[in-house]
């Protein structure tokens, strides 16, 4: 059902973990669906990327978008983060099964999401990014009761 | 491999392949036909009706075979509903039925049925008084399942079957998951209706029978020719039913064997997870409970993930994860048990058969400890737990 590169990226994730003190957390995705995802940025003073890590509640794609994701992210500028797509981590991996597509969404939604939570904590506006509307910790209550 | 999964489908066995063979090949004739060749392989259909018959206490022309489990319970859902549409519109069933009780519940609905779903204790137990509670003056059928192919919960079949009786109102269950596993009395149980399949039960797929109470008046579902007493139409699947024959002839010779054995290794699987493996949950009732059927929800991890990690230590098993249906929700049967979704997604399925050893367990325990802990460690789930009991503790 996946390809090679998504199986390595499970069974071998990359930059599971937290960081202590992050410039950006974000959480994105519900307990519902099925699929939670958690990441930290290390965003340096001239707006680098020095460290991403994960932490990912959800399935095998799930954990692979993540692990892909901040392997992407890793060294690039805030604004070069921001072009890393859903399209990029899928290609990255060699393709998703389709109904696994949604998870390199929300891998692209837990960048955001950090970026957004970096900007916020740093009173800065970062062109380009919108509030990430997956976060779990904004309609949490509602949704699940 | 060590293979987990008996509730989706079982190794068919050798004696099974065995007596079908001759079937494909020197006794291939056709049942309707005239000549020898064809009442040879008439012979053994109805040779295998009896042994099916006898298996549930029911009478020969008592057995219909279909192409399996979901063609029965299809069957008897759709014709009970059309030949009882004039007494009344309205069926009651459950909320942890099989899809395929599910769905044609749904098609009944819509084309004007009424569908009442029973709720389920925390154990997936039925409550008979919530039946009893639930017929109208037009009911026309109920149709509850005897144990869950997910929880392995065994329903109160004897006192759902009475009170159907009571009210004279037919009764289905479907006994996919429990036909050659525990006994079956049709009649002792009030059964009206009774579907179950071959291979859940070391038989081949594609084959399966609705036991029909005689008097009841159920239209054909498949038309054409004048096979099954003209009640399923199609040239019978001669081999199929000759399998179906020997897996349950099989299935019965052993059923106390079996169910012992199973259930030991099931009680011991349970035990040592309860004991190893802190924040999980044993799914479905611990004694009501199909012999081979364990069920868990180990909290803050997914159940692809899970059954992916297993399968790379060799291990078969399954979940009722969103993610292994693609769905987007969980297992309907979890969730009627008041689980939450995270809960639900987090489940894992074993399902035993007696050839399973205590090694076998053994090694699965310790791959499912490395595995959930493997997992949580990358739980954002069991991260914020974590924290908010130090948190507390503090």
């Amino acid at each position: 059902m996946y390809s090679e590169k998504v199986m390595d990226h499970f069974q071998n994730p990359r930059n599971v973990g937290e960081i202590e003190d992050a410039s950006g957390v974000g959480t994105v995705g519900n307990a519902k669906c099925g699929d939670i995802m958690r990441m930290y940025l290390d965003i340096d003073e001239n707006g680098v990327i020095r460290e991403a890590r994960f932490k990912t509640f959800g399935c095998g794609a799930a954990v692979a978008t993540s692990s892909m994701a901040t392997e992407l992210v890793k060294g690039k500028t805030v604004q070069e983060a921001l072009q890393v797509t859903n399209r990029a981590v899928m290609e990255a991996l060699d393709g998703l099964p389709p109904v696994k597509v949604h998870c390199s969404l929300l891998a692209e939604e837990a960048i955001h999401a950090a970026l957004w939570d970096y900007a916020e904590k740093n009173h800065i506006v970062i062109e380009g990014l919108e509030k990430p509307k997956a976060d779990i910790h904004e309609g949490e209550e509602e949704e699940e009761y | 491999m060590i293979y987990l999964d008996n509730a989706a489908t079982t190794k068919t066995a050798p004696e099974v392949v065995e007596a079908m063979l001759p079937y494909f090949s020197e006794q291939f004739g056709n049942p309707s036909a005239i000549y020898s060749l064809g009442s040879a392989a008439k012979k053994a259909v109805n040779r295998a009706k009896r042994t099916i018959a006898a298996a549930i206490g029911a009478k020969q022309e008592e057995i219909y075979f279909t192409a399996g489990g979901t063609e029965a319970d299809n069957w008897a859902l759709k014709a009970a509903a059309e030949a009882y549409a004039n007494r009344g519109k309205h069926i009651i069933t459950t909320k942890i039925e099989h899809h395929a009780v599910l769905h044609t519940c749904e098609y009944l609905e819509q084309r004007g049925y009424e569908i009442t779903y029973l709720d389920v204790d925390s154990e997936g137990l039925v409550d008979p008084e919530a039946l009893r509670a639930a017929i109208r003056p037009d009911t026309i059928l109920i149709s509850v399942m005897f144990a869950n192919n997910e929880i392995g919960t065994i329903e109160p079949i004897g006192e759902i079957g009475a009170i159907a009786k009571e009210h004279g109102i037919l009764f289905h269950t479907d006994a996919v998951q429990v036909f050659g596993q525990i006994p079956i009395d049709a009649d002792g149980l009030h059964i009206d209706m009774l579907s179950a399949s071959g291979h859940k039960m070391n038989g081949p797929k594609g084959i399966g029978f609705l036991y029909i109470r005689s008097g009841l008046k159920l239209r054909s579902f498949i038309h054409g020719g004048a096979q099954e007493r003209n009640r399923r139409a199609g040239t019978e699947n001669v081999p199929g039913i000759v399998g179906l024959e020997a897996a349950a002839a099989r299935a019965l010779g052993m059923m106390e064997a079996k169910s012992a054995k199973e259930t030991e290794l099931r009680d011991y699987l349970i035990e040592r997870i309860e004991k190893e493996i802190p924040y999980c949950r044993l799914n479905g009732h611990r004694t009501k409970r199909l012999p081979g059927n364990v069920n868990f929800s180990f909290l803050y991890v997914e159940g692809e993930s899970i059954l992916i990690m297993l399968d790379m230590k060799g291990i078969c098993a399954s979940s009722g994860s969103a993610c292994t249906s693609g769905a987007l929700d969980p297992s309907h049967v979890l969730l009627a048990l008041g689980l939450k979704h995270e809960e639900a997604h987090g489940s894992l399925r074993l399902t035993l058969s007696e050839e399973n050893t205590k090694e076998e367990l053994d090694y699965v325990v310790e791959a499912l400890k490395e595995t959930v802990g493997k997992l949580r460690a990358m739980s954002p789930l069991y991260e914020d737990f974590i924290r908010k009991g130090t948190e507390r503790d503090n």
